[in-house]
């Protein structure tokens, strides 16, 4: 087990460090600098500030100096537009509201997804099965940018129930509709995984024995088929993760929620390149951080995988 | 006692040809696919958005870019959907005919799903095929590219991509191409591993076929079925991500619009009571979606009976 840790991280960490090189010859590559304004700055203050942020050294060194910088010291720099504001005290502000809603829609959407799959393939057939099905096809069309309107438009334009947007730590209201917003179709992909999954599983020769002999089906289902069932959707579990992340960007303009998404539109449209490097790392680090521990995950659960 | 000859004629003639034809695993899927009421609906409605898409200019009154003075600024109460004026999906806020605006969204991002699909058909299908015949080292290192690439946040790098150098469709296209063919070569390759040691590959191989005709000419054509239906699966996952950049204003810009940033401009103005902006592109939309996901699905029931 440890050695399959080590070498998927053998894997993880150069695609990180290639994915922090890759964005920073993208924005070296970019047409116009972060000081390409309307108005041209005089030629001396233009060479100052570029000293300033090192920009005449080479190519080379300056990945290697971002680099050391991100990989040593998790120091991504200044903005480039607001110059009193450093890219971690943006990423510092808006994390916490991201990881909160997006933790709380990732846990709804495989609570409820897992709970309508498994209800769906026990009464396989019958008006249950039905309706889950039903609601998740329905679901599934129905991405994050979509319910966002929606929502707004049922709970506080017409029953005024929840706050339109904003975000407080302490009122779980203003929870509510992010939370919905995002979780929807990923619990409806969820729900199909685990239906279709948990019908096979149904269907084997080990479901057959237990039953045989007389175990009750409460107990068959929950000790012999649930945990086979869940493997794909575990595999599944990577991509609903990234998804949320990303899903974070409509719901922070949308709900102006003022998470990490927010930081990253601000910083697209004002050609932020720090910014967006430093969201876009951080967010690749995520991501390759918890595929790693989904691999493992599923190692441990699947005794069949050779680690 | 008296035989109709002719009905006997014509059911001979029936046994002979079926005989001599069989019935392929083609026709086979066919019979299932038609079968299939879910997919038939998904493809009613897809020829349907298809014909609205290519013909529905043709009954629109005004121009997508002309603004309607006598609804301008009063467009809650003028700017309703009406026969009577020409709007028949009503204006959005500027006073520009939504019926016009609706025809070329669906024109964008049926094309932006139809291109991207195609783009990871091609690639992905080459790609795949060719790391799956080859195998070996060759293998390992292009899956391993698939595995890293597939590890960075794509959604990101898209807009990284766009906002560096400028929104245009083609920078669109290439952005949703580059990620797009990532599951597609892995399908394929796994296709390919268990074609390869078939035994007509062998005889073309023994036959001196090369390696490129081989993948070309036995290999591809083989994989047609899963290609199939993972393209009709990837088309509305292709329009989602469109719509996700258009939704945030990084996608089209004005004045060609897709059904994402015309969903996000009703969503903007629901508040002043215009719900039809937000109405109309959302139902072409979600029906679409529908509409691909029941025929990828049926297509795929259809083919892999095993399912059934």
């Amino acid at each position: 087990m440890f050695a399959f840790v080590l070498r998927r991280l053998a894997v993880a960490i150069p695609t990180l460090l290639l994915l922090i090189v890759f964005s920073f010859v993208l924005m070296h590559l970019a047409p116009g600098g972060p000081f390409t304004g309307e108005r041209a700055l005089p030629p001396q203050v233009l060479a100052n500030l570029e000293a300033q942020y090192g920009l005449n050294d080479p190519l080379w060194l300056q990945i290697w100096n971002y680099l050391v910088s991100v990989v040593v010291h998790f120091d991504f720099g200044p903005s480039f537009v607001y110059p009193d504001r450093t890219v971690n005290q943006l990423i510092a502000n808006g994390f916490p509201v991201t990881l909160t809603y997006g933790g709380l829609s990732f846990l709804a959407a495989v609570i409820f997804g897992v709970s309508l799959g498994v209800v769906a393939a026990i009464w396989h057939n019958s008006w249950v099965d039905y309706l889950a099905v039903g609601i998740s096809i329905g679901a599934q069309v129905l991405p994050n940018f979509v319910m966002a309107p929606l929502l707004v438009l049922v709970f506080t334009l017409w029953y005024r129930l929840l706050p339109g947007g904003g975000w407080s730590f302490s009122d779980p209201s203003f929870w509510v509709m992010p939370v919905i917003a995002l979780a929807t179709s990923y619990m409806a992909s969820i729900a199909r995984i685990t239906r279709s999954s948990m019908l096979e599983v149904l269907g084997s020769n080990h479901i057959r024995t237990a039953r045989a002999k007389g175990m009750p089906e409460h107990r068959v289902i929950i000790r012999h088929a649930l945990k086979p069932a869940m493997l794909p959707v575990i595999s599944y579990l990577g991509p609903v993760f990234v998804s949320m992340i990303t899903g974070s960007v409509v719901i922070d303009i949308y709900f102006s929620t003022g998470g990490i998404g927010k930081a990253f539109v601000d910083s697209a449209l004002n050609r932020d390149y720090a910014v967006m490097m430093g969201v876009t790392i951080l967010v690749g680090a995520l991501t390759i951080l918890f595929n790693l521990l989904v691999d493992v995950l599923y190692a441990w659960i699947d005794p069949k995988i050779r680690y | 006692m008296v035989i109709d000859q002719q009905k006997m004629q014509s059911l001979s003639d029936r046994l002979v040809t079926d005989e001599v034809r069989g019935r392929s695993p083609w026709a086979d899927a066919r019979r299932r696919f038609w079968r299939n009421r879910a997919a038939m609906l998904g493809l009613t409605i897809l020829v349907l958005v298809v014909l609205f898409a290519l013909l529905g200019g043709q009954f629109a009154q005004w121009s997508g870019e002309e603004l309607d003075f006598s609804v301008m600024g009063q467009v809650a109460q003028m700017g309703q959907p009406s026969i009577a004026n020409g709007h028949y999906f009503g204006t959005d806020n500027l006073g520009r005919d939504l019926y016009a605006r609706v025809v070329q969204g669906t024109q964008i991002s049926l094309m932006v799903g139809i291109v991207g699909a195609g783009i990871a058909v091609i690639v992905g299908t080459l790609y795949g095929a060719t790391a799956g015949y080859v195998g070996g080292r060759t293998d390992q290192i292009m899956m391993r590219a698939v595995d890293i690439l597939m590890s960075i946040p794509y959604m990101f790098v898209l807009i990284l991509l766009l906002v560096m150098f400028g929104r245009s469709m083609s920078m669109l296209f290439l952005g949703i191409g580059l990620i797009s063919w990532l599951d597609m070569s892995r399908i394929v390759r796994g296709q390919t591993l268990s074609l390869k040691n078939r035994e007509f590959i062998e005889a073309a191989r023994a036959t001196g076929v090369s390696s490129f005709r081989i993948i070309i000419r036995h290999i591809v054509p083989n994989l047609l079925g899963v290609v199939a239906v993972y393209a009709t699966l990837l088309v509305p996952l292709m329009i989602l991500t469109e719509s996700f950049i258009s939704f945030l204003g990084l996608g089209v810009q004005e004045p060609l619009t897709s059904w994402g940033a015309l969903i996000s401009e009703g969503a903007g103005t629901m508040n002043y009571g215009t719900l039809w902006q937000l109405a109309f592109p959302l139902f072409f939309f979600v029906i679409t979606l529908f509409g691909f996901f029941f025929v990828g699905d049926g297509l795929r029931d259809a083919l892999d009976p095993k399912e059934r």
